[in-house]
């Protein structure tokens, strides 16, 4: 462990659902420029955990700091306000609504008479997805009629857009094609080399050595162990996954 | 830089329709309904022409009417609107206009003269604050229930429909309150509660000022960020059409006139003596149907440019997606149902000004024409889509339909079917159109 103080500590985070502890006593930590991947079966609690930082579920118990500072997060617009983004697995984009629309949900731009902006969100929003995704066109249209890799765009510059220094990244490439999926992960290089921390969480094993500095295994809420990738191959990786058990420890 | 994103496709490969259409940007569900509307006015006209020897749907006296008659179903369109955008309904509506109307009836008549005198004017004015007020609490009562009780909502208003409407009828013990106030009178329309020939083409220049500055404007705001412009000539057409269709309503109230019984008294009383061919006042636009103009054009700005507005259609597409956004959806639907509500409110002015009186039973099934009227319009039970405009053109659908077969002679039985009949065929249209459009 470097001396730097982490970005991001969460801990001995606890969380119940009816008597159930989906997340139970797990602590982690995320340093700026660095990616780490949450691993784990489903119901294993990487999504839980995530939510409790990105403010969608509360913690029974636990800390999290940032920057060294404890916080409370309460809500999503608290995450917000600690410039945690999050792209989720079902992408949280609103259909009916056009990318600009989606892309400022809950904080549009607004005109001086409180009206909002939307020539100017457009215009914002053509800006950014002509970086992340030069191909993208569909801009007075809803999200449903975009395609999965075009949603995915519009969820990665919403998180992007907003100055994120946390990047919360819930299956990123889960729904897309192999083009689309080398997009993502330039991304990910990208935001990283300018110094975001990034909580990666995949199925993809061999995608998540490739992606991340270090990864976590979770298994039945808790933790089973966190290893830089240089120090694990992919079967050590795999049997915390389907063992529980961090074969480095025993050994 | 015109039209950078059509440029690409030969322009001879698309009829001259569609590409009119392109230029103009028009929604295609919006020329739809128009032009249903003109088929059902020019048929209820011819037929009344052939069958009955006299045309009478397409008269100024029947379409000034026919505006008077949209109002109180279309002002609660409005809210409708937004309740069903947000995957709820409501069907306490009808019973909350009749609550609403009780309550103004009994404040007015009842209440204020004690203490301010009989016809003091500041009555009406207290008495519509007292009913809409009453609206917007009751809505929002509803409202909280739904969103922090977790009751369904078809449940709560269920329950409104009933509770309400036995209120009403406790408030006054199921008496009519009559008359109101004069002036309250007036908000009902009627050859008194219209704004005369004068006040109407002031209405009027306004109306195509405001289409001339909705024009100019977007153009203006297109040129800065350098999205595609619409071509002049399709600017130009909607300016035409935009303008020609005002003026017209214009001259249309204005050539219904006073009937000569009403003129002859006001002569009498004004001491003027009636001209050798008659004399002539115009109606003009009469206040309930000013009242609906105003509450469509501050609905259609909150709906389109705040983020309220855009809160509503966020939460109706992807409900979890806008609680993630940081949307509070509970406060949301408060406010929803509060201004669902006070249109009822809005609308049991209107309602209980033209009948002037307030009745207990004011406003019965007005919640499923309500409803029919945002769902004709185009509004989705799915949630997510719909528009102002839309609900009222779709109770003006309703309308005509109704005075249509009164006119000619149709029963009040073949009206209930005909009417059933026409939701079912519009929704279904609706679906068609929607999946061949995506």
């Amino acid at each position: 462990m470097t001396a730097q103080t982490p970005l991001v500590e969460l801990r001995d985070i606890s969380i119940s659902f009816g008597g159930i502890r989906a997340v139970d006593g797990v602590s982690l930590d995320l340093h700026a420029g660095e990616v780490v991947g949450l691993l784990g079966h489903n119901g294993a609690g990487k999504s839980t955990l995530i939510k409790i930082l990105s403010g969608a579920y509360k913690k029974d118990s636990g800390e999290i700091r940032i920057n060294g500072k404890p916080v409370e997060i309460n809500s999503p617009r608290d995450a917000r306000d600690h410039n945690i983004e999050t792209i989720y697995q079902t992408l949280a984009l609103a259909d009916n609504l056009d990318a600009a629309s989606n892309l400022f949900l809950g904080r549009e731009l607004t005109t001086p008479f409180g009206f909002v902006d939307d020539a100017k969100m457009e215009a914002e929003t053509r800006k950014i997805l002509a970086r992340l995704n030069p191909n993208f066109k569909k801009f007075n249209e809803p999200v449903s009629a975009l395609s999965g890799g075009q949603r995915q765009s519009v969820a990665i510059a919403r998180a992007v857009y907003f100055n994120a220094k946390i990047l919360i990244m819930d299956e990123p490439t889960a729904a897309l094609g192999v083009h689309e999926t080398k997009m993502v992960a330039d991304l990910i290089q990208e935001l990283k080399a300018s110094g975001l921390g990034i909580f990666l969480i995949s199925h993809d094993t061999r995608e998540m050595m490739d992606l991340c500095d270090r990864v976590s295994v979770m298994k039945n809420g808790q933790m089973v162990g966190t290893e830089r990738v240089e120090d694990v191959t992919e079967d050590d990786i795999l049997s915390m996954i389907i063992l529980g058990k961090n074969p480095k420890a025993a050994a | 830089m015109t039209d950078t994103t059509n440029s690409t496709k030969p322009a001879s490969s698309d009829g001259i329709f569609a590409r009119f259409l392109r230029a103009t940007e028009l929604d295609t569900r919006l020329l739809g309904m128009i032009g249903a509307l003109a088929l059902i006015w020019i048929g209820f006209h011819m037929y009344g022409a052939l069958v009955n020897g006299f045309g009478a749907f397409l008269t100024p006296r029947n379409l000034w009417n026919l505006s008077v008659q949209t109002s109180s179903i279309g002002i609660m369109a409005c809210g409708m609107v937004l309740v069903i955008i947000t995957r709820n309904i409501d069907l306490s509506v009808g019973s909350i206009l009749g609550f609403c109307a009780i309550v103004m009836g009994v404040v007015q008549v009842n209440i204020l003269p004690a203490y301010l005198g009989l016809g003091h004017p500041l009555i009406w004015v207290l008495a519509v604050a007292c009913g809409l007020m009453v609206g917007a609490l009751v809505g929002a009562f509803h409202g909280f229930l739904i969103a922090y009780g977790k009751i369904p909502a078809f449940i709560v208003t269920l329950g409104g429909l009933l509770v309400w409407r036995g209120a009403a009828f406790l408030v006054a013990r199921g008496e009519t309150i009559s008359p109101v106030d004069p002036t309250f009178s007036k908000l009902g329309g009627g050859p008194s509660g219209a704004v005369g020939a004068t006040g109407s083409w002031i209405v009027g220049a306004l109306g195509c000022a405001a289409v001339l500055g909705l024009i100019v404007f977007g153009r203006r705001q297109r040129v800065k960020f350098a999205f595609p412009l619409r071509p002049v000539w399709a600017e130009a057409f909607l300016a035409i059409v935009g303008c020609g269709a005002v003026i017209a309503a214009t001259v249309l109230v204005n050539s219904y006139f006073w009937p000569r019984g009403i003129v002859q008294r006001y002569a009498e009383a004004e001491g003027i003596t009636i001209p050798e061919g008659g004399l002539f006042i115009s109606h003009g636009y009469a206040i309930p149907v000013l009242i609906l103009l105003a509450v469509a054009i501050v609905m259609t700005i909150v709906m389109k440019m705040t983020r309220f507005g855009r809160y509503v259609y966020a939460i109706g597409g992807n409900p979890e997606a806008a609680e993630l956004a940081g949307i509070n959806s509970r406060m949301m639907t408060v406010k929803i149902f509060a201004i669902m509500g006070f249109l009822a409110g809005l609308s049991a002015v209107v309602a209980s000004a033209r009948l002037n009186s307030a009745t207990n039973s004011l406003g019965t099934l007005d919640e499923l024409y309500v409803i029919a009227a945002a769902v004709i319009g185009g509004t989705s039970l799915a949630g997510g889509v719909g528009t102002i405009y839309g609900a009222i053109l779709g109770a003006m659908v309703m309308q005509s339909l109704q005075t249509g077969m009164v006119l000619i002679g149709f029963d009040a039985a073949i009206q209930q079917v005909v009417v059933g009949s026409v939701l079912v065929l519009a929704v279904y249209l609706d679906i068609l159109y929607r999946r061949n459009s995506k």
